[in-house]
């Protein structure tokens, strides 16, 4: 049994304290363990996703105890993938803390990033439901401390809304779990996808009751409507980098969407058939339209970036709600894109902030390094709101076609095609007021501003860059990449490779006989 | 039995859940963990209630199931480090802006529509 599936969990894990106790005073050790650690789950997560390219299913058993008894590590196309994009991004976000300074201006910045990692890829990588409680506490726990790094009152207070909001979902999530485990006994994945088929078609209640808690629970990670109200303040007010980290959390929410109801709960589950074309393909309708809208009347860059992040998570969860191979295929390549779109649109405001002061959109002096920011933007705002020549416009094509055969195509193109030319106007206007008109004003404001202004870093813009130019390579290779979500979709519409996989791999089991 | 456990986690979430809505961050903990204190009880009821059997297998044919007992205790773990975590995060923007409420704060920049 190989153990590389286990490092990218282990690695951060081990990391992090050793940064709080020994590099403590250190900001540049800290920051070399931490890019040095980064670049290495970059090089695991490459060798998990090749392992797992050709269809193969990693198993890890913990302890050697069997399924369903022990706790599982299971990598999948779809899992592997997510583990590479988040250390991709996690590389290009700690670049950006370290060039902007942002690490240096509160305590234990690298130390809370790298236990943000562990929980992340361990809520891609578990196999296991209350595991995957679990992971997501980790992970929530080191966001509420990266969220109100560098302190402040708005951000403090920002960080009590989005605390509070996500215990409440932990606590639905755990109502979910003993629902669920009252119903079928058991929380591993693979044996409750096995379980749930046999539950007969009179006893639904229960079920359906604990697939319904889920939904809702991962609907609040993913930030659907009406299940956004924490997103906005408090990914406006965490630090730029941490804002840009925060891109791939939402996306956990629908990670975990695909997984469990592909897998235990599929569409055609007689069980539990009728509650995600119900309530699942309205409300990401609605995301998609109030993210968009929001783009559009926000009067803070920052607000209008989070409403975009809304509005790209609609837009992911239209096409998880088709339920086919197709419509999944379609959502991983706009996950990606998604996720290194919205980070790059963070950084950048971060840009926008540092040479100009505030983000407000009003007629203000020029931003500092203007040219080069000003075209970021352009880019970025182009992917996001789904334009050519960048993948968002690739993306949207997929999820159009996908969409083509479903009973709901005339609303959804019309939501789709509507949103895309909000966003289009919501973003011209904010570019135009932030970059454009800014040679027209000379208000007394603005000379008090400038003494806080500077140029941004070097490193800023590499990170920006880097991140940019990983959406023209998913946009270049988007033939490569559509063909490879289709494989992984295919995998996930049929789980029983991975189910037998994970029940029937022999392991360690309790011999009472033996054991007193 | 099944009656005294079921209605401790009605009550519990009913209280909680009415504290969760109220304005002020004190209340809104406290709800948070009645909440928790209720997810608590209700996960120790899902492997069913048994009384006075070991939580182990034994020779024995009557047995409680252990799992829930052990989701619980990683519950309760957690439950109470985020506690404090919200508990901590809550004082210091209590402290910081002298005000306790959960919502955001009125807009501070006047809008021309207002003045007009």
């Amino acid at each position: 049994m190989s153990h590389w599936i286990i490092l990218p969990i282990v690695l951060p894990a081990i990391l992090a304290p050793f940064i709080v106790l020994a590099a403590r005073y250190h900001i540049g050790i800290q920051r070399v363990f931490s890019v040095v650690g980064v670049l290495a789950l970059i090089v695991i997560a490459v060798s998990l996703a090749w392992q797992t390219s050709d269809g193969t299913i990693i198993l890890y058993q913990l302890g050697d105890w069997a399924a369903p008894f022990g706790i599982v590590l299971v990598g999948d196309r779809l899992s592997t993938l997510m583990v590479l994009l988040t250390a991709v991004l996690a590389l290009f976000v700690l670049l950006y803390a370290i060039g902007s300074g942002w690490d240096d201006r509160g305590r234990h910045f690298h130390a809370l990033f790298q236990f943000q990692l562990m929980g992340i890829m361990g809520a891609f990588l578990t196999g296991d439901l209350f595991n995957l409680f679990v992971f997501f506490e980790v992970l929530l726990i080191a966001s509420y401390g990266l969220m109100i790094h560098a302190g402040g009152n708005a951000r403090l207070r920002a960080g009590v809304q989005y605390v509070l909001f996500n215990l409440i979902g932990s606590t639905l999530f755990l109502f979910a779990l003993g629902s669920i485990y009252a119903q079928t006994g058991t929380l591993n994945m693979a044996d409750l996808a096995a379980r749930a088929q046999m539950i007969g078609a009179d006893e639904t209640v229960g079920i359906r009751v604990a697939a319904v808690l889920l939904l809702l629970v991962f609907a609040i990670k993913a930030a659907l409507v009406p299940l956004h109200f924490w997103l906005p303040s408090s990914y406006a007010e965490a630090p730029a980098p941490v804002a840009a980290l925060f891109a791939i959390m939402t996306k956990v929410g629908a990670y975990a969407i695909i997984r469990v109801f592909t897998m235990a709960f599929p569409p055609d589950l007689e069980v539990t058939a009728g509650l995600h074309g119900l309530w699942l393909m309205p409300a990401a309708l609605i995301s998609l339209a109030i993210g968009m809208i929001g783009v559009l009347g926000a009067k803070k860059l920052d607000r209008l970036v989070t409403f975009s992040v809304i509005g790209s998570m609609g837009m992911v969860m239209v096409a998880i709600s088709l339920f086919t191979p197709e419509g999944i295929a379609a959502a991983v390549y706009y996950i990606v894109h998604s996720t290194l779109a919205a980070a790059s649109l963070f950084l950048i405001v971060d840009l926008v902030r540092t040479g100009r002061a505030h983000v407000d959109l009003t007629v203000a002096r020029p931003v500092v390094g203007g040219a080069l920011t000003a075209g970021l933007f352009f880019a970025a705002a182009i992917a996001m709101a789904g334009l050519p020549p960048l993948s968002g416009f690739v993306g949207k094509l997929m999820v159009l076609e996908a969409s083509y055969p479903s009973s709901m195509m005339p609303l959804i193109w019309t939501v789709v095609l509507g949103s895309s030319l909000i966003a289009i106007v919501g973003f011209g206007r904010a570019g135009s007021v932030v970059f454009w008109k800014a040679h027209d004003s000379d208000t007394p404001e603005d000379a008090e501003a400038e003494a806080d202004v500077a140029r941004p870093a070097i490193l800023s813009y590499v990170a920006v860059g880097g991140l940019l130019s990983l959406l023209i390579a998913h946009t270049v290779f988007a033939g490569q990449v559509h063909t490879y979500t289709t494989v992984m979709s295919r995998q996930l519409f049929a789980p029983e490779p991975y189910i037998s996989k994970v029940l029937e791999t022999p392991g360690k089991m309790s011999k009472p006989t033996e054991g007193y | 039995m099944e009656l005294l456990v079921a209605s401790a986690i009605g009550i519990l979430t009913a209280a909680g859940l009415y504290l969760v809505l109220r304005l002020r961050t004190f209340p809104v903990i406290l709800g948070m963990s009645l909440l928790t204190y209720a997810v608590n009880v209700f996960l120790f009821a899902s492997g069913r209630l048994v009384m006075g059997a070991p939580p182990i297998l034994t020779d024995a044919t009557v047995y409680t199931d252990p799992l829930p007992q052990a989701l619980v205790l990683t519950a309760i773990v957690i439950s109470f480090g985020m506690t404090a975590v919200v508990v901590m995060i809550a004082l210091g923007a209590y402290l910081g802006s002298n005000d306790d409420h959960v919502d955001d704060p009125v807009d501070e920049t006047p809008n021309p529509e207002d003045a007009a």
